[in-house]
């Protein structure tokens, strides 16, 4: 589903040797009531002045996140004989969706320490400080687990195919379960690992027509929206009846 | 067909729940229950989140229950003085249950809540339809001697009488104000009309004729599901409109085949059938709390409102 083909023009920094240029498949995702589901493909190319590094390989990263939010993450326990929810620890912003895609294995692609700085990986990628139950980690890794499993966080080692050091390509799954917002897209090259350019861009997911109607009057007019769901009720319950009798006749 | 439902924000069939609609549907029209009891718990294993499944359920049961109290009108089964004293402590039971809804949705144990409710009602009135058909079965098989008692209990002995004429009664209005206000916290709690303990109560404690239970029982319930489904729609906006059509709809159809299937086939093999089903409702919903789950951890909103 190749719609319009939305080059990004980039500023030119005399600096870097090696710039990122990156085309969108399509930079808004529209939910619809018929939405399951969709696939993002991602191109681009580096550009630069001069020839190709010979010293080591150019990698490419690319980090799709979704609106982070607080959430709260809950471990269950058997008490008085069944399982319920004890222990709890606060993750300060917890992206919606999230997925990663590197040209090679990941200890290549990118150090430690750049890691650290951008926060690109999934475990770097949430933001859990301040939790005082000892074994936090555990909560954050069975975050990360029960999102995968989602198919909201997405690790994708070597799924980003790059020809000849310059053109490089990949696709997003994006699950049905989607939330609104603006997603972020950033882009890595990297060389040794040490990262050489970075690029951002935003995807625009939003609920449209009827959802979009129907959400923002849940929220922006809740007793209104009671009303309504009330009056059909009523409608379809007293049509029901009306149908009843007419059959019966 | 896959269908996004704005609220839920879960992409589920649209046919499932159409099917699922219908299939409750028909039994509510076979054996005249709300069939919430046995909704809610279904959209739950379908992966609705429970917090929407209870508020939109409460919205569908507005529907099946204004329709079936309408034919209960026209046949002037239903008591109107007592579907009113019962809505009073209704619509406070309601209002009581959606702040217990809330407090325990901050702390994370809304989940705990509902499915334990789930668990100790439908095994007591599956348990209680399984032995009573059982009994009944019994019965025909040997008929008996039927008894008829007819209590003097507390309804009679407490202040505040009234006289409710359509119903023959000369009783204290406290304790129909009480099963009310419990019917009502069930209602809000768990996403139900609550026919299914309205009914019993009726009969057994306020000693109410079984001609007007079911018409008087429908009538407050389309009042007390109302109200639950505005408290849920403007505190935890958790009414999901898409979904409920879509189960209206199968409803709707389900109840009118049921209705008709009903007529033609053996009364207490239907209840006995349909003790089984609750039962194992009942069943799958206990062994989710009683068995080590797979998955421990959870992940739910942070704070709560």
């Amino acid at each position: 589903m190749l719609r319009a083909l939305i080059l990004s023009v980039l500023f030119v920094l005399p600096a870097k040797a090696e710039e990122v240029v990156v085309g969108l498949s399509q930079n808004r995702v529209a939910i619809t009531t018929n939405f399951d589901g969709s696939e993002i493909l991602i191109f681009g190319a580096v550009k630069r002045e001069t020839a190709i590094s010979e010293d080591e390989p150019l990698e490419v990263v690319i980090a799709v996140a979704g609106p982070s939010e607080p959430l709260t993450v809950r471990r269950k326990e058997k008490r008085y004989g069944i399982w319920i929810n004890t222990d709890a620890v606060e993750v300060d912003q917890a992206p919606s969706f999230y997925a990663v895609a590197t040209s090679g294995p990941w200890t290549t692609v990118l150090k430690d320490i750049e890691d650290l700085r951008h926060h690109v990986s999934i475990s770097r990628a949430i933001r859990s400080v301040g939790a005082e139950i000892e074994g936090s980690e555990a909560f954050t890794q069975a975050l990360i687990r029960i999102r995968e499993a989602k198919g909201l966080y997405q690790t994708n080692i070597g799924a980003v195919d790059l020809s000849e050091q310059t053109l490089f390509n990949t696709s997003i799954q994006l699950p049905a379960n989607l939330t609104e917002g603006d997603y972020k897209a950033r882009f890595f090259l990297t060389r040794g690992g040490n990262v050489v350019d970075t690029f951002e861009t935003e995807i625009a997911v939003q609920k449209v027509g009827l959802e979009r109607f129907l959400f923002r009057l849940s929220r922006d007019k809740p007793l209104i929206y009671g009303l309504m769901s009330l009056a059909i009720a009523i409608a379809a319950g007293w049509g029901a009846s009306a149908a009843f009798r007419l059959l019966r006749n | 067909m896959q269908i996004y439902l704005p609220i839920a924000e879960v992409s589920v069939n649209a046919f499932l729940l159409l099917g699922l609609g219908g299939m409750v549907g028909v039994l509510s029209g076979m054996f005249g229950v709300g069939g919430g009891f046995l909704m809610t718990p279904l959209l739950f294993f379908i992966g609705i989140p429970p917090a929407v499944a209870v508020a939109t359920e409460a919205n569908q049961i507005v529907a099946s229950s204004f329709s079936g109290a309408l034919a209960h009108l026209r046949r002037r089964t239903v008591d109107l003085r007592m579907g009113t004293v019962l809505l009073i402590g209704g619509l406070l039971g309601a209002a009581l249950g959606v702040q217990i809804f809330n407090a325990l949705k901050a702390i994370g144990q809304v989940d705990l809540l509902v499915r334990l409710s789930y668990v100790v009602f439908l095994g007591i009135v599956g348990g209680l339809m399984f032995l009573e058909s059982l009994r009944a079965l019994r019965r025909s098989r040997a008929p008996g001697a039927k008894t008829t008692r007819r209590k003097h209990g507390l309804a009679h002995s407490l202040p505040f009488k009234m006289r409710f004429r359509t119903s023959g009664l000369y009783i204290s209005v406290i304790p129909p104000i009480i099963v009310g206000v419990l019917v009502g916290i069930l209602a809000a709690i768990m996403g139900v009309g609550g026919g299914f303990i309205m009914v019993p109560a009726m009969i057994y404690i306020l000693g109410m004729p079984t001609k007007v239970v079911v018409g008087t029982s429908l009538f407050q319930i389309i009042f007390v599901t109302g109200f639950t489904t505005l408290l849920h729609a403007t505190t935890n906006f958790t009414v999901d409109i898409i979904l409920a059509v879509l189960l209206l709809i199968g409803g709707v159809i389900g109840a009118q085949v049921g209705t008709r299937l009903g007529a033609r086939l053996n009364a207490e093999q239907l209840r006995i059938l349909l003790s089984i089903m609750v039962l194992a409702v009942c069943g799958k919903l206990a062994l989710d709390l009683l068995l080590q789950p797979s998955e421990l951890f959870s992940i739910g909103a942070s704070g709560g409102h």
